[in-house]
């Protein structure tokens, strides 16, 4: 392979990569779709999400498409509007624990010793808490504000997104060239950034979907709970709780939702999914004899 | 390539402290999962107690007419240093003085009391479900790995690992208990006391929700501890020795695979803690679950600090649990404990 | 009829492409005769060796010819039969037992066990005499205490030992030993061949000794076979092939493998060896061959037989002998450079253990200090204290008459790109994300040099280097082992040091890619000045390349001198007993 010619055959990333793959492409197609529905539902949504049309749980009322909910709302309109809290909300909070968590994780693989140790240690506390239930914990008693589920939710995922981060870093860190970079005395901030950080984009980019799909089954949970931001606006989770009891007659306030939350999470974790096999490819690929 | 030169291993000598090293580490661990617990403890009651600027506010609501405030201030201590009411809370709870529900006027403890017996038996018939079936998927699986089974399997549980288990929840309703078929009810109904196994239709959707969380990522990281047993160099060896198959994959595959999955089952029973919350208040079912959702709402903090401690206890104890298995399970590590 | 092993017209292909892996292998092993095949990484020598044993690793497939063990025709065996015959007729010893033991079995069961599925013995008891016996003709204890340990409990020779008593246990006809002895310290090497020669003569045993260590294999066998590309280039018995080769790449092999008795240089040849499916039509190796002309490239060479036993795959076997090797060019002697390192009573350590103790060397420009040592002896640490990457060390290092800091960050700039380190494994020494350019700039970038700057000065020393310009922007993933190592032999050199460390830089490389690599630094050390640290535990490839050496043993150094010295003449048991226990191949021809 010793060619002459400057001509890079440089391999295309992971993103490049994983796109090829049937089932990414699926996934991308299914929760491309949904994020569409739920970010500019809003702006297609027939009625109002708190506008009283008709008869409560009336499937086949006059003027709607799927009838109206327990509280004679159109059920097609609120589910227009109930996508947009979670996703924001969701990506916010994966945004926080990512940052925050891949921050520690490379500190502590680095590091090793001391503070790798208080770092897991203080973590550690924090990931004996069902993410669940820590959230329900901060919420119930500090009020759901938008800021406080995305903070809580955020770091809650902190420490598992740490976790993985750090085990994906510390076979970098103890990679030679890591050793070279010290060597010639390389900034430690630098070396974290630009040695380490661009070998574990990878783990990276799976942990990151993989969160982002269980924060939106998390949100819309604490939704179905009793606990979103605004109590009357629409919400997908709080749909689910809201037209329970009359599943039997007007099937359509739960399904929709259900339905949008199911192939969202599902198109996610397909996307997921097609990045992991094609990093396994990478990594192993990158160490070839 | 050729490996560069290894290093020479060597037997490694006995603990100081003169007991089998198992013990030590067990005991280590032990400690370490106490400590975890009472960090834990430290954070539930910061964030019940501590953190809000009036919890007594906090608690009974904005509509709060002063002398309630000032009763129940004087009822839960709450002017009292917070060293001091920390203490005090971790000192009742372990003599068992667990307080009293303001929901329902019941002593923590009888409140909960029966619907531990509740939770903890789906739990049990939740995992006894999912366990088994999960490591036989797998193993199956990385056995005829890229064949049909292998892919169809692989296929579905990337799709039910996704799901949320509350959305499990409502499309198996969906499906069993209300527009599809009816066959199931959509809640469970149990009398008074009656024991938990007096409604057997009203668990099957609790349950069947509870071994569709599990399943799927036990079966993956079963999978793929396997494979990578199968397509190792001890494995490959055995076969060069003249092994039969199922000598190689009973004798030298599965001990070398079960480490791994202990984690896993524990992460995932612990993954039931959180999850039970939610799936028990989708199906009313009666345990410590609903318990919390409904006590978080009404802001019931003596049920909730309490079911808080209960729960992450769950966790820490299963994680610990896990890990001295894995350990015992290792003779690598069991025998390096020194 | 003799048992023996009889190998026809081999082939393997990659099962996804076709593409051959191996292919026209005939080879003859008699009982109780030991055949080396030798070759370099990639050359199929280990699919070979699985093939005999009705084997392939997923993605391969045996695609044709023929192996018999006796009047047994493996290929032609359906998969129970081929399950029955391995570890009875014919048995397999890995390359690395720590991973081919079961770490979850004791070690008495995994003996055991190859008696069971056979049969061997009739019944338990005659099982268990067998054991004890095996466990004896290897040298390692036969008592339960023993038997009952888990293999990670063993010593590297100790698990090496115990795959040898798996394989001899049933009495088979053949055994297939896989670079048995890598990884272990010589004196074990030297034990585990002594025991497989003995055991092999002992039960008439046909063994095909697969290795890529010309010298290791020097000592022992009867016959050698050399493969390039997947195929057998040569074939004779030892004396014929180191005195007689008569194919190029063999005789290149020899010219480059490093000798503890030898008084030559080694010569390399860089290039790489064909991968499966980049094989030429006609002779592989053409491509690299100083006597290759149009012939060469037609058709494969057919076997020309040059004795009764001697045969090589090449049309102009005749010139081959008497060709001469372009030798490089080797420089006069040299007065004694100015001292540019010192290092005075070095202890270090690792969390609290002190591992090295008062190491005292003396570094001159242009001159070579060979650290020798076997794993454990503490050399790695030693380099590393001096090339600032570890922290816990006392005692002085002085670098241009400057007494250095602990680590890299307590040195001046100056002073850390005056001394330079460069790595063992070229596959975890380069950033996979950067380009060739960017790792080896770094430095300059670093203390402050323009883009254009760095740009010159990548060239330049990429020139140095023998790595062609366009190089600059490739990624490590794109270039061979011994490229790499160029690589960052280059990084090392772009800042001007005056000290280079090289810490067992050729270890991971096959013998030509090694000996290339060796011609590289003396040019080096000649033309710049360098004076150099080479840590290697390979004692022959000391007197290739080091004017000055120094015996590390148990973190002390036990012996220092002249290299030539110190390696004909050795004062220190120690020395005596490591020389003596090196394989060396003009020892074993004399």
């Amino acid at each position: 392979m010793s060619g002459s010619g400057t001509a890079i055959e440089r391999r295309p990333g992971i993103i490049r990569l994983a796109m090829r793959l049937r089932r990414t492409q699926i996934g991308v197609g299914l929760a491309g779709f949904l994020v569409l529905v739920a970010l500019l539902g809003p702006f297609v949504a027939p009625y109002g999400s708190t506008e009283f049309v008709e008869m409560p749980n009336t499937r086949n009322a006059p003027g709607t498409v799927f009838g109206t909910d327990y509280f004679g709302q159109d059920v097609l309109s609120r589910f227009l509007f109930g996508g947009r809290s979670i996703l924001l909300l969701a990506a916010s909070a994966t945004a926080i624990g990512l940052v925050l968590g891949a921050s520690l994780g490379l500190l502590a693989a680095y590091n090793r010793g001391r503070l790798d140790e208080w770092i897991m240690r203080v973590l550690d506390v924090i990931l004996s808490f069902p993410q669940v239930l820590l959230s329900l914990l901060v919420i119930s008693m500090f009020g759901p504000s938008r800021v406080l589920i995305a903070l809580t939710v955020g770091f809650s995922t902190t420490p598992r997104i740490a976790r993985v981060i750090r085990g994906a870093a510390v076979p970098v860190v103890e990679r030679d060239f890591v050793a070279a970079a010290e060597a010639i005395g390389e900034p430690r901030r630098r070396i974290l950034f630009s040695e380490v950080l661009p070998n574990v984009t990878s783990s990276l980019l799976v942990e990151a979907n993989l969160r982002l799909t269980y924060s939106v089954g998390l949100i819309a949970a604490l939704a179905f709970l009793g606990f979103t931001p605004s109590p009357n606006a629409a919400n997908w989770g709080l749909m689910i709780q809201e037209n329970r009891n009359a599943l039997t007659v007007q099937p359509w306030g739960v399904l929709l939702p259900t339905l949008a939350l199911a192939l969202l999470t599902i198109g996610t974790g397909l996307i997921g999914d097609g990045l992991s096999r094609v990093s396994a490819g990478i990594d192993r690929s990158g160490d070839r004899g | 390539m050729r490996r560069p030169p290894v290093r020479a291993a060597h037997p490694r000598s006995d603990s100081e402290t003169g007991m089998p090293p198992i013990l030590t580490f067990i005991l280590r661990r032990l400690v370490l999962g106490l400590l975890t617990l009472l960090a834990v403890s430290i954070l539930v009651f910061v964030v019940t107690q501590a953190l809000p600027s009036d919890p007594a506010k906090a608690i009974l609501g904005r509509e709060a007419t002063p002398e309630a405030l000032a009763a129940l201030r004087t009822e839960f201590g709450l002017d009292r240093p917070l060293l001091v009411q920390y203490l005090s809370w971790l000192g009742d709870i372990v003599r068992g003085d667990l307080g009293t529900s303001f929901s329902t006027q019941l002593e923590v403890a009888d409140y909960i009391a029966p619907r531990v017996g509740y939770s903890f038996f789906l739990l049990v018939v939740g995992a006894l479900a999912s366990i088994p079936i999960s490591l036989i998927i797998g193993s199956y699986q990385a056995l005829k790995r890229d064949g049909r089974f292998d892919t169809g399997a692989s296929l579905s549980t990337l799709i039910l690992a996704a799901l949320p288990e509350f959305v499990v929840g409502t499309i198996l309703t969906i499906l069993f208990a209300t527009t599809v078929v009816q066959w199931l009810p959509a809640v469970s109904y149990f009398e008074e006391g009656a024991p938990p196994w007096s409604d057997p239709l009203g668990l099957v959707l609790p349950v069947l929700t509870l071994v569709i969380s599990i399943t799927p990522y036990v079966a993956r990281v079963m999978r793929a501890a396997m494979v990578e047993v199968l397509e190792s160099d001890y494995v490959e060896m055995a076969r060069l020795k003249g092994m039969d198959e199922r000598t190689v994959l009973w004798r030298h595959a599965a001990p070398n695979a079960v480490g791994p999955t202990f984690q896993v089952i524990a992460l995932n029973l612990a993954f039931l803690a959180g999850g039970v919350i939610v799936v028990e208040r989708l199906f009313n079912f009666p345990g410590i679950g609903s318990a919390l959702a409904d006590a978080v709402v009404g802001r019931d903090l003596p049920v909730v600090q309490f079911l808080a401690l209960v729960i992450a206890g769950v966790y820490v104890l299963t994680n610990l649990l896990a890990d001295v298995g894995t350990v015992l399970a290792t003779p690598r590590l069991r025998t390096r404990l020194g | 009829m003799a048992d023996g092993l009889a190998i026809r017209g081999l082939r393997l292909e990659v099962a996804r492409t076709g593409d051959d892996i191996v292919d026209e292998v005939d080879l003859t092993v008699a009982p109780g005769e030991v055949l080396g095949l030798v070759g370099e990484s990639g050359s199929g020598k280990t699919t070979v060796g699985l093939a005999v044993l009705g084997h392939a690793r997923r993605g391969v497939r045996i695609a044709g010819g023929s192996i018999s063990i006796g009047s047994t025709d493996v290929l032609g065996l359906g998969a129970e039969e081929r399950r029955s015959i391995r570890g009875r007729l014919v048995s397999y010893v890995p390359q690395d037992p720590s991973s081919s033991l079961n770490p979850a079995l004791r070690i008495g069961l995994q003996l055991r066990e190859v008696l069971e599925a056979h049969d061997f013995g009739g019944s338990d008891e005659a099982r268990r005499a067998r054991v004890a016996e095996m466990m004896a003709e290897v040298l390692l204890p036969g008592d339960d205490e023993f038997l009952a340990r888990y293999p990670h409990q063993l010593s590297g020779g100790q698990q090496q030992r115990v795959a040898l008593a798996m394989a001899f246990a049933c009495r088979p006809s053949v055994i297939v030993l896989d670079e048995p002895t890598t990884g272990l310290d010589v004196s074990t090497q030297e034990h585990v061949l002594a025991t497989v020669r003995s055991l092999a003569r002992a039960h008439s045993v046909a063994a095909l000794y697969i290795t890529h260590d010309l010298a290791v294999v020097a000592a022992r066998p009867d016959r050698l076979a050399v493969m390039y590309a997947g195929r057998v280039v040569e074939q004779g018995t030892m004396r014929e092939i180191f005195t007689g080769a008569a194919h190029p790449y063999t005789r290149h092999l020899v010219a480059a493998a490093p000798d503890i008795a030898g008084g030559r240089q080694i010569v390399g040849l860089p290039g790489r060896a064909p991968q499966p499916g980049a094989r030429p039509t006609g002779c592989s190796f053409a491509l690299r061959c100083e006597l290759a002309e149009d012939r060469c490239r037609g058709a494969f060479p057919e076997p020309v037989a040059i004795s009764g036993s001697h045969a090589a795959r090449c049309v102009r076997v005749r010139e081959v002998p008497s060709s001469t090797l372009a030798q490089p060019a080797r420089a006069a002697a040299r007065g004694r450079g100015d001292v540019v390192l010192e290092v005075a009573g070095l202890d270090a350590g690792y969390q609290g253990r002190t591992v090295v103790h008062g190491v005292d060397l003396v570094l001159r420009r242009g001159e070579c200090l060979a650290l020798v040592g076997e794993s454990g002896s503490g050399k790695t640490t030693v380099s590393r204290s001096i090339g600032g990457l570890l922290r816990e060390w006392t005692g002085t290092v002085t670098f241009r008459g400057e007494a250095l800091g602990r680590t890299s960050r307590d040195r001046s700039v100056a002073q850390r790109l005056g001394i330079q380190y460069v790595f063992q494994n070229p596959y975890g020494s380069l950033n996979p994300r950067r380009t060739v350019r960017d790792s080896i700039a770094r430095p300059l970038q670093i203390a402050g040099a323009s883009e254009d700057e760095a740009d010159a000065s990548v060239l330049d020393v990429l020139s140095k280097v023998a790595l062609p310009a366009s190089y600059a922007n490739k990624f490590p993933d794109q270039l061979s082992g011994g490229e790499r190592q160029r690589v960052a032999v280059a990084r090392a050199l772009v800042s001007k040091p005056d000290v280079l460390i090289c810490d067992e830089i050729t270890s991971a490389l096959d013998v030509l890619v090694q000996a290339a690599i060796v011609d590289l630094l003396a040019d080096l050390r000649r033309d710049l000045g360098l004076a150099m640290l080479f840590v290697t535990h390979n004692l022959p490839l000391v007197r290739s390349i080091a004017d000055e050496v120094a015996v590390m043993s148990a973190g002390r150094i036990v012996e220092a001198g002249p290299a030539m010295e110190v390696i004909d003449r050795p004062r220190e048991d120690y020395t005596r007993r490591l020389i003596a226990a090196t394989p060396s191949i003009e020892r074993a021809l004399a």
